[in-house]
């Protein structure tokens, strides 16, 4: 229902399974360049799944995956990230005995085959990264020095490093406050302004309403609601499903 | 790192430790459940010194500690996580009260023999919640209930704290959604940089505008 002819991501009827249980059961949903697109749903409903073929580290069983007009279903997650599809992970994982700016250089290094540069110039491009997610003044820091906010920053910072087409965000926002959520909204407009498409899992309506322009809700593996973010966040069906009453009330006062 | 941290929590009461991240509020609780060291000052409970006391005859005393991020043993069952929560219990009611634990979480009682690692996010928290309650603890500290769960759930697991409180357990609760911590608790304290800077009951935290411009981004 959602393909439209400028698709830059296009998932068809797209289904995966662990033993008997359905994760993913034919999710069709349709990404366009420069979209910022918010995937809820409740815990197990498949959103990181999804990311997960997307990204090529679970082959689909069934349905199809189109980049840029050409299939990439089960495709290698380090092809997937040189053809422009970075991601982040729900758990950051930077290389412990690393600087900063030294983990944001490996994105650099090993990211899409424009960016497979010279180690001198991944520095540059990891000085860059760093600018852009407010890390510049922690360049020089051990990782292990940095704050859970920073943390994810440095995650974010890893995979923009990798000069993604396509950005795609697990939970970069769990775990911080209202305050700290919106100093990395700030963080993730600025690199969505670079001209980076934007996919983002959160469960933190402040970040769907504040920075998604559509919102897509995962329930049981299947697209439940598609839409605007305010108009699927009144939804009866995903209240039911995911956001509970005193969300709802929250929204309505 | 924490300096000159002055809090009580009285028998029964649900109180609410908030601040940003790296603020202390984790630390807090490592230091209250042995698992940190305390440079110096004194931490009491139920009028006993427990400073810098092992973890074990901490969780004995009756403090009990769920730890940020849920930290389950992912390839043992739901019941044997539940039951690790009373490792160092000796006494015969450990059987009647995982009964009672899964009266608060009657989702799991069909899940018990699943590999905890296979369970929701949600379900995993309350796991965690459920192993810490299998101490039987007088204390039960809970570190980020809501991390990276669904509304609807962080919504079940509010009511089932409440539960937890009124039947009886006093509660130490740190959750970043300071909206949903303040509406929960008695009282509160906020952290900066290691030191309490504003403490007093939930209700006047909510309207104190450095509240609201510092922690809810209102």
């Amino acid at each position: 229902m959602s393909t439209v002819a400028t698709a830059q991501l296009e998932l068809q009827n797209v289904t995966k399974r662990f033993g008997g249980v359905a994760a993913l059961d034919g999710v069709t949903l349709s990404v366009a360049k420069g979209d910022i697109l918010g995937i809820i749903g409740p815990n197990g409903a498949g959103k990181t799944t999804l990311l997960n073929c997307i990204s090529g580290i679970y082959p689909p069983d069934s349905g199809d995956i189109h980049w840029e007009g050409a299939s990439i279903t089960g495709t290698a997650p380090h092809k997937v990230a040189r053809l422009g599809i970075g991601r982040t992970f729900q758990v950051v994982k930077p290389f412990g005995s690393m600087t900063v700016r030294e983990n944001a250089a490996v994105g650099a290094l090993f990211g899409s085959a424009e960016a497979r540069l010279a180690p001198k110039a991944a520095f540059v491009r990891a000085d860059e990264v760093l600018e852009l997610v407010g890390l510049t003044p922690k360049a020089g820091l051990s990782v292990t020095a940095l704050t859970i906010p920073d943390r994810k920053r440095l995650e974010v910072a890893r995979a923009v490093a990798t000069r993604p087409k396509l950005l795609l965000l697990d939970e970069v926002m769990a775990g911080l406050n209202n305050v700290e959520i919106d100093e990395a909204l700030e963080m993730v407009r600025a690199v969505h302004a670079t001209g980076v498409t934007v996919v983002l899992i959160e469960h933190v309506m402040r970040v769907i309403v504040g920075v998604c322009r559509r919102a897509v809700v995962l329930d049981f593996g299947q697209v439940l609601a598609e839409g605007e973010p305010e108009v699927v966040l009144r939804d009866e069906r995903v209240i039911e499903a995911y956001l509970g009453e005193r969300y709802a009330k929250r929204l309505r006062a | 790192m924490l300096f000159g941290i002055d809090l009580d929590v009285a028998a029964g009461e649900l109180v609410a430790l908030v601040g940003a991240n790296g603020a202390g509020k984790s630390t807090l609780l490592g230091t209250l459940s042995g698992l940190v060291r305390a440079t110096s000052g004194t931490v009491t409970f139920a009028g006993r010194d427990i400073t810098n006391v092992r973890p074990e005859v901490i969780v004995k005393a009756g403090i009990a500690h769920v730890p940020q991020g849920r930290r389950l043993f992912g390839p043992l069952s739901v019941e044997k996580n539940l039951l690790l929560g009373a490792h160092l219990r000796r006494d015969r009611d450990v059987r009647s009260d995982l009964a009672r634990v899964l009266g608060y979480f009657p989702a799991l009682k069909d899940k018990l023999a699943r590999e905890a690692g296979t369970l929701s996010g949600g379900e995993q928290q309350m796991v965690a919640i459920g192993r810490g309650l299998m101490a039987k603890p007088k204390l039960l500290m809970v570190d980020e209930l809501s991390l990276g769960l669904a509304p609807k759930v962080v919504d079940r697991l509010v009511d089932v704290v409440q539960g937890i409180n009124r039947d009886g357990t006093s509660l130490l609760l740190v959750e970043q959604d300071v909206l949903v911590a303040l509406d929960v608790a008695d009282r509160a304290y906020v952290l900066e940089n290691g030191r309490v800077v504003l403490a007093g009951r939930a209700a006047e935290l909510k309207d104190d505008p450095g509240v609201r411009k510092a922690y809810l981004g209102i």
